[in-house]
């Protein structure tokens, strides 16, 4: 018996019609440990990287984390795997709510979906009972709209159903996939759209069974308490009417500028006012006691569910307040916009606009307030209508397609990707590194295990550290010599930008919601899951043999797999830079240095390529003949430049 | 026994729906707790509690399993709650053969809470243990004299029927009842 995984994938092809449900080799999830991982294996084995991402080839994978529906208190994740016609490189996002656990007591763990439909259709999966079925009737319908439509036909109002809205249906690059209460951003919702997949709905009602009942259950059901009280996790700032740090810090507009001094007290609570007014209430994901989203009544709007930073998004592209905010999300989120990119891509077409670029002729009757023009640009986007169409494909290729100078209003994208709307003053040499190296598109997939900023008092940071469950023993060394206003050193960035990452790979196998683990522990140092427990965790659960260090193993494996995927496709350390004006103060001989640093540490070349050295040792081996195969590496290249040591303390 | 200062211990589980945030972790604890062996498996289908959840609608209602029932509800109630309209049956406890709710998924036997009933007894029900929002607590009240009122509450619905049928009438049923039990 598979214990934690269903051991079952349902493998469907949307060309042909066609649905199987194929038995998985245990061996790939000791290996790749389940969910994000497994599923770049599938990319890397199907999906060459002749295929365009809107090839029928393409394939879209839904994973269910491989600790989903076990007693593991907020493993719920289900990560969406593809290639991305915005950045035709490997798209990944995450979603949280009652997805994957309803699709692994339906019987699988994935959903691979492949080919493309002639019309628009929805997936129903029923345990063992799946069905491609007509939806030309959801046409044009929002997608939470779409997910109530579809439980009424099917006299099923415990199914859990993932949709795309207007968005995804016209290929919007910017498309998200919602269910319920989550998201799954970062543009993965354009290829569902291109295979004409309106939804999915699934109910299961199957055993999940682990393999050490007793021992996980006495683990876990303390930590729904712990959980609950521990300040330092969950969606901590969704929780705060302070928005001090996010309006003074994030930049305005089109990722423009920061406007410090913005907050003050009389704000707060008109803001809070505002907030208590929306809301109906707080709720949570699958089997977590933290309540991270918010149920929101807008008057005018259809009920839809706020989450993380989206709060803020828009008020702040469109300088306005948070009222707008809760207003357009009730439209954007049920055309599936993604809540970071599009208000970027909203103000970059309004600074066109002044800027001349675009004219009344492109946007007739335009409005002159910027939140109406805000909800003027959506409609165009959603429906790829006149000047919308180029803006559908996002800030870079909208640049390039509209011309007339229109790329120097392009300085927020990395990769061809919209980033998080921050500009600073000085460079920060690890964020350098995650910025640049991040295979995940943005920020907030990889930062989050070591703290953002050093803690100035001595006694305090002492206390810290004492305290530190979370970290290996040289960052505990690397924190307390940590002075304020100076850089850690090059080895030290590498190192903590190497751990940050591998935490998310980690939480991304597994399901772990990353509030609770890979994001979290950099703001107070107490995430609930970390190196040191999981194991236990992952072994109660799997029946898998594992360690601290082989846990990181499969971190490093997963996250070289996916930067294999890319290479293939044409990844190379030229197109590894931070947005330019990311901070006004830059060090290039410092960012070569620690460029060269984290390729050497990692096993790859000098341009970023994997050795075959180092996919050798990871049990990669078909990647490096395929990368000799195709030229990518020479056999000279073979041998890593010089051996660091890739054992942790 | 007919002193009337039996005690017993009545168990409560109270809920409170503004403070359930739709987890569900008392489904997954339920029906760990109540897989054999215990904890081997975790599926919400087959708790004794469960979460009737309308996001859209801001309704999330923990209900927990009550008794078999072998027929339907004659008659039903339906409510409707911000202006949408839920059947009696969205929130009934009972497992009856008019829907999947409360049965093994299975066999279609029928599922009962019975509040965790082990030994060594639990300090609290499960789906109470993992609500750290207390939408769910426990309570325990000891009453006293239960016999003499179960009694009590008899007589009273006895005397309705006396009243409403003759005493005589309700005499000759029993007479009958009883007979047609030795058969």
């Amino acid at each position: 018996m598979r214990h934690a995984e269903t051991g079952f994938n349902l493998e469907i092809d949307l060309s042909r019609g066609s649905i199987e449900r194929v038995a998985t080799d245990p061996k790939l999830t000791e290996l790749h440990l389940g969910g994000q991982g497994t599923a770049a294996k599938i990319l890397w084995d199907r999906v060459p990287p002749e295929v365009e991402p809107f090839s029928p080839d393409n394939l879209l994978i839904f994973s269910a984390g491989s600790l989903i529906s076990t007693p593991v208190p907020g493993a719920n994740r289900t990560t969406v795997d593809t290639f991305s016609p915005q950045t035709n490189l490997y798209s990944h996002s995450l979603f949280g709510g009652f997805f994957g656990p309803e699709l692994k007591h339906a019987g699988y763990d994935k959903i691979v979906i492949r080919g493309k439909a002639s019309d628009l259709v929805y997936l129903w999966i029923h345990n063992d009972k799946v069905e491609i079925r007509d939806a030309r009737h959801l046409q044009g319908k929002g997608a939470l709209e779409a997910g109530e439509i579809i439980k009424e036909e099917l006299k099923e109002s415990e199914a859990q159903v993932a949709a795309i809205g207007l968005a995804g249906e016209n290929r919007v690059y910017l498309s998200t996939i919602e269910h319920a209460n989550s998201s799954a951003s970062r543009g993965v919702g354009v290829i569902m759209g291109d295979k004409k997949l309106k939804a999915i709905a699934v109910r299961g009602t199957k055993d999940i069974n682990v393999a050490r009942p007793a021992e996980l259950f006495e683990l876990c059901n303390p930590m729904y308490q712990a959980i609950y009280d521990n300040p330092y996790c969950g969606d901590v700032f969704l929780h705060e009417d302070d928005e001090e740090w996010h309006v003074n810090n994030f930049a305005w507009g089109n990722a423009r500028a920061r406007q410090k001094g913005y907050w003050n007290k009389e704000l707060e609570e008109k803001w809070t006012a505002i907030s208590d007014s929306v809301r109906l209430r707080w709720t949570a994901c699958y089997n977590c006691p933290k309540d991270c989203h918010q149920a929101i009544s807008y008057p005018g709007r259809p009920t839809y569910f706020l989450k993380c930073y989206s709060k803020l998004t828009y008020a702040m592209a469109a300088y306005k307040e948070l009222d707008f905010n809760y207003d357009i999300l009730g439209v954007t989120q049920e055309y599936g916009l993604d809540g970071f990119s599009t208000p970027q891509l909203l103000a970059f077409a309004i600074e066109l606009y002044e800027a001349g670029i675009l004219t009344d002729k492109d946007l007739p009757e335009f409005p002159s307030d910027s939140g109406e023009r805000f909800f003027y640009l959506v409609e165009k986007i959603v429906r790829r209508e006149g000047v919308g169409d180029a803006l559908a494909n996002g800030v870079y290729h909208a640049a390039r397609q509209i011309g007339k100078g229109a790329e120097e209003y392009d300085h927020n994208t990395m990769k061809k990707f919209e980033q998080v709307p921050l500009k600073l003053k000085m460079i920060n040499y690890p964020y350098f590194l995650m910025y640049a190296t991040g295979e995940k598109m943005c920020i907030t997939q990889v930062e989050g295990s070591y703290p953002q900023a050093p803690i100035a008092d001595k006694k305090e940071r002492e206390a810290f550290v004492k305290n530190w469950d979370a970290a290996p023993e040289k960052f505990k060394k690397w924190f307390s010599e940590w002075e304020p206003r100076t850089h850690p050193s090059i080895e030290a960035c590498v190192n903590i930008t190497d751990w940050n990452e591998t935490m998310h790979y980690i939480d991304d196998a597994i399901g772990t919601c990353a509030f609770l683990s890979s994001f979290r522990g950099q703001f107070g140092g107490r995430p609930p899951y970390h190196l040191y427990n999981l194991p236990n965790i992952i072994s109660y659960a799997t029946g898998m043999d594992i360690d601290t260090d082989s846990l990181w193993e499969i971190g490093r494996r997963n996250r070289t797999l996916v930067r294999a995927l890319n290479i293939r496709r044409g990844l190379r350390r030229v197109d590894e830079k931070p947005p330019e004006d990311h901070w006004k103060i830059r060090d290039p001989e410092v960012e070569t240095k620690l460029l060269d640093a984290y390729y050497e540490f990692k096993g790859w070349t000098n341009d970023g390529i994997p050795t075959k050295e180092t996919l050798d040792k990871l049990g990669l081996d078909y990647v490096s003949e395929d990368f000799i195969e195709r030229g990518i590496l020479t056999d000279s290249e073979g041998a890593s430049s010089k051996e660091t040591s890739a054992k942790k303390d | 026994m007919t002193d009337g200062s039996e005690k017993r211990i009545v168990k409560e589980i109270k809920v409170d729906l503004d403070k359930c945030i739709g987890c569900r972790a008392c489904e997954i604890a339920c029906s760990a707790f109540h897989a054999t062996p215990k904890y081997s498996s975790t599926n919400p289908a087959r708790s004794r509690i469960r979460v009737v959840i309308d996001e859209l609608n801001d309704c999330y209602v923990p209900i927990r399993a009550g008794d078999y029932t072998p027929a339907e509800c004659t008659g039903r109630h339906s409510y409707t709650i911000e202006g949408k309209q839920y059947r009696q049956c969205s929130f009934c406890g009972v497992s009856c053969p008019s829907r999947d709710l409360f049965k093994e998924p299975d066999s279609g036997l029928p599922l009962k809470c019975d509040m965790c009933e082990s030994d060594p007894p639990l300090e609290e029900p499960m789906c109470v243990q993992v609500c750290p929002h207390d939408a769910l607590t426990y309570e325990e009240t000891e009453e006293e004299g239960e016999e003499e009122e179960t009694r009590e509450e008899m007589e009273v619905g006895l005397e309705t029927l006396a009243k409403r049928y003759g005493l005589q009438k309700i005499m000759d049923a029993v007479a009958r009842m009883s007979k047609s039990k030795k058969d």
